[in-house]
């Protein structure tokens, strides 16, 4: 990618993030279903309901509330939550960190697995223990990430309880950190029993992440693998006297990680969508959680912050893939 | 004196069981060292894929099943990998078919020329970068250094085959297989590859197989040739002589099929392989069918 076509996209975000937030600004409120039916106690008058819709504004006609709201955002106030009266801007930043960090080592655990996977499924190939390694690989990528969180949470939480099922880290632990992302900052100030216990948590529902997604990366990278080892210079190098480690390696691996990388990458914006579910049957604390309950309470200023926020995530990524996939391949420096 | 390439009876099959065809059906060739070969015959005949027998490149589908091919004495067949490996690349080269799909895409040019003298020679990083910008120097590339470091979408086709050929005669191979190394390119270029190949031939002292169908580039660099119909040898013998009294008809159609300045050419009458097989003790008789027009 060349300069002008990074610039070209960064431009373009504005004005994507504007048209996510218009799409969930009017469909919040077009869809049945209000903040204030969530909160009024039982025995309120219409006097206070009406006074409530009044208060938050929710009695404006839909244009006049979203100029409102979008003049607030671009000063950098997200607005307060209605179920939890704290600055949606505050409690997105306090949540976002433990969903980083799980998706990331989610996303550690499906690019190792998938690597392994792929690399057998190469060294097997035109054998008849291919078929295994395709047949595990179909049935992975078969079974959904929140399937997955059950079954993991079923057999490793409670038939075999070997792990934690639920939570960031043990209540009971009084342990102080400076920032939210927990596991990062425990690795680099040294303290790794705290790092062990974290991580304790963070296991099932990484791996329910990742496993569809480990399944996905090897299916892309043994198909990759393959076709690049069929072609010419890789069929040269081994006339050239190199070994087929050495060929897979040295001449096939790095172009078959081009479309790996273009595939997989974008692709990774499934695994950062799965975390809705998975973060809520694991009761961890992050957004994707945060997430649900805010739609159950129909809080509409915190869901239009985390849907705000995942738009970020995902343009991010993609904008980090195409990066990366240019960096890969030398014939998209020049354009 | 041993031969450069030695081979007998070479039995090639692709496929397996009823469906198994022969590609090469008893092909032997002798290569004494620094000969120039060419070896000719219509697409199908076998001709590129002797040269991937003795490089042990076979598709996956073939496999070899008879015959016994020698470098310089030495079984290749019989041989085990690692021994066999350390002759590919290093005594026998190969310039490839297509320079656009030889060269691996994302790797610059330095490496990809490095490696090999690192692989065989045992050379530093240093040492290897500085012998392949010679290398290149030899091919005629101007601006060796630069090109190093240039990746093989940023050079012409033609420079791309300089660049296998400087590949080719990088260890100073004593057999190099060249598999039509000039199909791919335009005809100007065509002739310039065929020179550098000349030259670095009797520089290095290297035995050439000229893989083509090219009577033309035979008629220029090859001193022999051999003619292959159907996986078969049809004649081989000196070029001069072989071109002036082609001694077998197949070998005469295709010497008429050969676009020429001064007159149209005839199509190559094609003869089914089945009918050569009869017909090859009885080459009169063959001489009458071919006489007799296309059918």
């Amino acid at each position: 990618m060349r300069w002008g076509e990074i610039i070209r996209r960064l431009v373009l975000i504005p004005p994507t993030l504007f048209g996510v937030a218009v799409i969930v600004f009017v469909l919040l409120r077009v869809v049945p279903g209000d903040p204030i039916a969530m909160m009024i106690p039982p025995g309120a008058t219409p006097a206070d309901i009406t006074r409530l819709r009044a208060f938050y504004g929710l009695d404006q006609p839909i244009l006049q509330q979203f100029v409102t709201w979008f003049g607030q955002v671009l000063n950098g106030d997200f607005g307060r939550s209605i179920s939890v009266h704290q600055g949606v801007f505050e409690l997105v930043l306090a949540r976002l960190p433990a969903t980083l960090e799980l998706a990331l080592l989610a996303l550690l655990i499906a690019v190792g697995l998938g690597l392994i996977a792929a690399l057998i499924g190469i060294h097997l190939r035109g054998r008849r223990m291919e078929w295994l390694v395709d047949i595990g690989i179909g049935v992975l990528l078969a079974v959904p990430d929140f399937l997955w969180a059950l079954i993991l949470l079923l057999l490793l939480g409670v038939l075999i309880p070997l792990l934690p099922i639920s939570g960031r880290i043990d209540p009971q632990l009084d342990i102080s950190f400076h920032s939210n992302f927990y596991l990062v900052e425990s690795l680099l100030t040294g303290r790794f029993d705290v790092a062990d216990a974290l991580l304790h948590h963070m296991i099932l529902p990484a791996l329910a992440l990742a496993l569809p997604f480990a399944a996905l990366v090897a299916r892309i990278l043994k198909t990759s693998l393959a076709e690049a080892e069929d072609q010419d210079y890789a069929q040269i190098a081994r006339a050239r006297g190199f070994s087929r480690p050495e060929i897979l390696l040295r001449e096939v691996f790095p172009n078959a990680l081009i479309p790996t990388v273009a595939l997989g990458g974008v692709q990774a914006t499934l695994l950062l969508g799965g975390t809705v579910l998975v973060e809520r049957i694991f009761s961890y604390e992050g957004i994707g959680n945060m997430a649900i309950d805010a739609v159950i309470n129909r809080d509409f200023p915190l869901i239009q912050g985390l849907v705000l926020t995942f738009a970020v995530l995902f343009i991010a990524l993609n904008l980090a893939v195409d990066l990366v996939v240019t960096l890969l391949d030398p014939r998209l420096r020049h354009g | 004196m041993t031969p450069a390439l030695f081979i007998q009876g070479l039995r090639v099959t692709i496929g397996a069981g009823t469906s198994a065809a022969n590609v090469l059906r008893g092909v032997s060739l002798e290569l004494q060292p620094g000969e120039v070969r060419g070896l000719v015959g219509e697409s199908g005949a076998g001709k590129s894929m002797l040269g991937r027998a003795v490089l042990g490149l076979l598709p996956a589908n073939a496999a070899i099943a008879a015959g016994r091919i020698a470098f310089e004495g030495r079984d290749l067949l019989a041989m085990r990998e690692p021994e066999r490996r350390s002759l590919l690349g290093r005594r026998i080269a190969l310039i490839p078919q297509d320079p656009m799909t030889s060269l691996n895409p994302v790797k610059r040019i330095g490496a990809q020329v490095a490696i090999l003298l690192r692989h065989h020679l045992a050379s530093s990083r240093r040492a290897a970068l500085q012998r392949a910008a010679e290398l290149l120097a030899e091919v005629a590339i101007r601006e060796p250094e630069r090109v190093l470091g240039l990746y093989p979408h940023e050079i012409s086709g033609g420079m791309r085959q300089r660049v296998l050929i400087a590949m080719a005669f990088a260890c100073d191979p004593s057999l190099v297989i060249a598999d039509e190394p000039t199909t791919a390119l335009d005809v100007t270029v065509q002739r310039q590859v065929l020179q550098l190949v000349e030259r670095l031939r009797q520089r290095h002292g290297a035995a050439v197989l000229f893989v083509t169908h090219d009577l033309g580039v035979v008629a220029k660099i090859c001193r022999t040739m051999t003619v292959l119909h159907a996986g078969r040898v049809l004649e081989e013998g000196e070029t001069a002589h072989v071109l002036a009294r082609p001694g077998h008809p197949y070998t005469r159609a295709l010497l008429a099929a050969t676009p020429r300045a001064d007159r149209p050419a005839e199509a190559l009458r094609p003869v089914p392989p089945s009918l050569i097989e009869n017909l090859w003790s009885e080459a009169h008789q063959f001489d009458r069918l071919a006489a007799a027009g296309p059918a």
